[in-house]
């Protein structure tokens, strides 16, 4: 692997302690209100100042760092387990069954993708979860093309035949015998995916779809302290420093993961 | 629609101006009909028709897209060569760091930033709103940093991967100069996945830059979208999907015309029929 790629893994780890530790590493609660502190700059009591509200924007970094990347863990999590399940089956039954989920692969891979998870989120309540199903539901696809290009290459294989003459049924080979096959891409695809998700969760908290008030996340802290961008800076500064510093380190760690497995470079999905 | 404390007759009323006192396919029935007569509806909220409105948004969200375009493109194209050929020196290693950079910046957060520098400091542009060319510059620049950036990263691994070939070696053998390598040979075949990218995004822009007119508050097609699709207003979010997927249909339609002149070998011949 590439330095930069051990360079953002490190970083990766890095981001991950202090948002797993931020309660040891800040004395701020991230959700008080202080009103005798409010709009306070950068300085040794508030680290990142703090906000309308009073309320330290360092502490509200740290524990936004933990919802945001638990949602697109999580949600990288569902998209290939959904992709994997979805790829096995359309790559292994082909015929009917590969056509309808490539058609819908298709659909679901040619249409904004930001709208689409907005479409999805608009469906549920909003909240930490509806961001998850908004990810997973546009996630999938990506791992079911991949997987079922997997599949169709290793069907033909002489084990799997093998495994047909003995006697095994469907079920054994599509989940003995070829899935541990694929799970290794899916999880490099998955490693390829995150920075995109934490981007995304991003964007839907930002539109104000995502992890409800008070809780804090990196999007909705900047949407609600934009107003003060002139001002006070450092509201909007912090946040999107940590998406963006965060987003960074995932697609560098992606790119090194690309090119160390040989996935194809296709276009990253761009966020609009 | 008619407020919390309405009369059962009302709602009544208003369910049947609607048509939802139908069943689904009825309603279905009745949409396309509709649509076939060349209108949307009407929404929900101002009671205006969806068509009017999206006429009005529509010339914006194109105004934008061909702006992010016009700036990406040459920029896009440009870094992308100069890092293939600058392949493994220094400047190669920057601009494929600043791709990346620009792959991971949030656009609602990088809008924010040049809005902050350029109309809240140097007071150059307007900060926000529609209307004529100074107001489409921070918008479209905003717009274009991550389309840069995936340019920047196609045409890198097109020219790489074309420059390997063996007929470029060829073309050097037989003592071509460098210009006529680059432009004729190279540049054609580093256009086709070029023009794939381009198209997508393009088409994307055309559905709206949600985050982007949000910042800016451009009055476009992704702004309509959301506020409908947060409204629940049903006409509005039909009609704005229908009309992106007309223009995504638009859109791949030309990408695959563009590449029967780009790529003699996806051309039918009419002989081998």
């Amino acid at each position: 692997m590439p330095l930069t790629g051990k360079i953002a893994g490190a970083l990766i780890i890095a981001i991950s302690i202090l948002a797993l530790f931020s309660p040891m590493l800040t004395s701020h609660e991230p959700e008080k209100i202080a009103l005798d502190s409010i709009k306070q700059p950068p300085g040794p009591g508030h680290l990142f100042g703090t906000d309308n509200k009073g309320r330290d924007i360092f502490s509200r970094v740290l524990y936004g760092g933990r919802i945001s990347i638990s949602i697109a863990i999580i949600a990288a999590f569902i998209s290939m387990s959904i992709g994997l399940l979805i790829g096995l089956c359309a790559g292994y039954f082909g015929g009917i069954v590969d056509t309808l989920v490539m058609a819908i692969v298709d659909l679901i891979l040619a249409f904004p993708s930001l709208l689409l998870a907005i479409g999805v989120s608009i469906i549920f309540p909003p909240g930490i979860y509806t961001v998850m199903i908004a990810i997973a539901f546009v996630g999938w696809a990506s791992f079911a093309r991949l997987i079922r290009g997997q599949v169709l290459t290793l069907k033909d294989a002489a084990y799997i035949e093998a495994a047909r003459a003995i006697g095994c049924s469907r079920a054994r080979i599509l989940f003995v015998h070829l899935m541990p096959q694929c799970l290794p891409i899916g999880l490099v695809m998955a490693g390829i995916k995150l920075g995109g998700y934490v981007l995304t969760e991003a964007s839907l908290s930002f539109l104000g779809l995502g992890a409800q008030p008070p809780m804090p996340t990196w999007g909705s802290m900047i949407s609600m302290n934009r107003a003060y961008i002139a001002s006070e800076p450092w509201m909007v500064l912090f946040p999107g420093l940590a998406i963006a510093v965060t987003t960074l380190c995932f697609n560098m760690l992606g790119d090194a993961l690309r090119d160390k497995y040989g996935l194809p470079a296709t276009a990253e999905k761009i966020k609009i | 629609m008619v407020g919390e404390r309405a009369q059962p007759e009302v709602i009544e009323k208003i369910r049947k101006e609607l048509g939802t006192d139908k069943n689904v396919l009825a309603q279905y029935a009745g949409y396309v009909k509709l649509l076939l007569t060349g209108e949307m509806g009407r929404s929900y909220f101002t009671n205006r028709k969806v068509l009017d409105d999206i006429l009005i948004k529509f010339p914006n969200t194109i105004k934008l897209a061909f702006g992010a375009m016009l700036i990406a493109v040459p920029i896009g194209l440009f870094l992308g060569f100069l890092a293939a050929y600058k392949r493994n020196t220094p400047a190669d290693r920057i601009i494929s760091s600043l791709s990346i950079l620009g792959l991971s910046l949030p656009v609602f957060w990088s809008g924010l930033l040049l809005m902050l520098f350029f109309s809240l400091r140097l007071r150059l542009f307007p900060p926000s709103g529609t209307g004529d060319l100074s107001f489409l510059v921070l918008p479209a620049l905003t717009l274009s940093l991550p389309a840069i950036a995936t340019l920047v990263r196609i045409t890198r691994t097109s020219v790489i991967e074309t420059a390997d070939m063996p007929f470029i070696n060829t073309a050097r053998a037989k003592g071509l100069s460098v210009f006529k390598i680059n432009s004729v040979h190279i540049f054609r075949n580093v256009l086709i996945p070029l023009v794939t990218v381009i198209g997508l995004d393009f088409g994307s822009y055309l559905n709206g830059a949600v985050l982007t007119e949000t910042i800016f508050g451009w009055d476009g097609i992704g702004r309509f979208t959301m506020d409908g699709i947060i409204k629940r207003d049903y006409p509005v979010i039909m009609g704005c999907i229908i009309i992106g997927t007309i223009v995504f249909v638009l859109i791949n339609l030309m990408v695959d015309i563009l590449y029967h002149y780009l790529d003699p070998r996806v051309r039918l011949y009419a002989p081998d029929r």
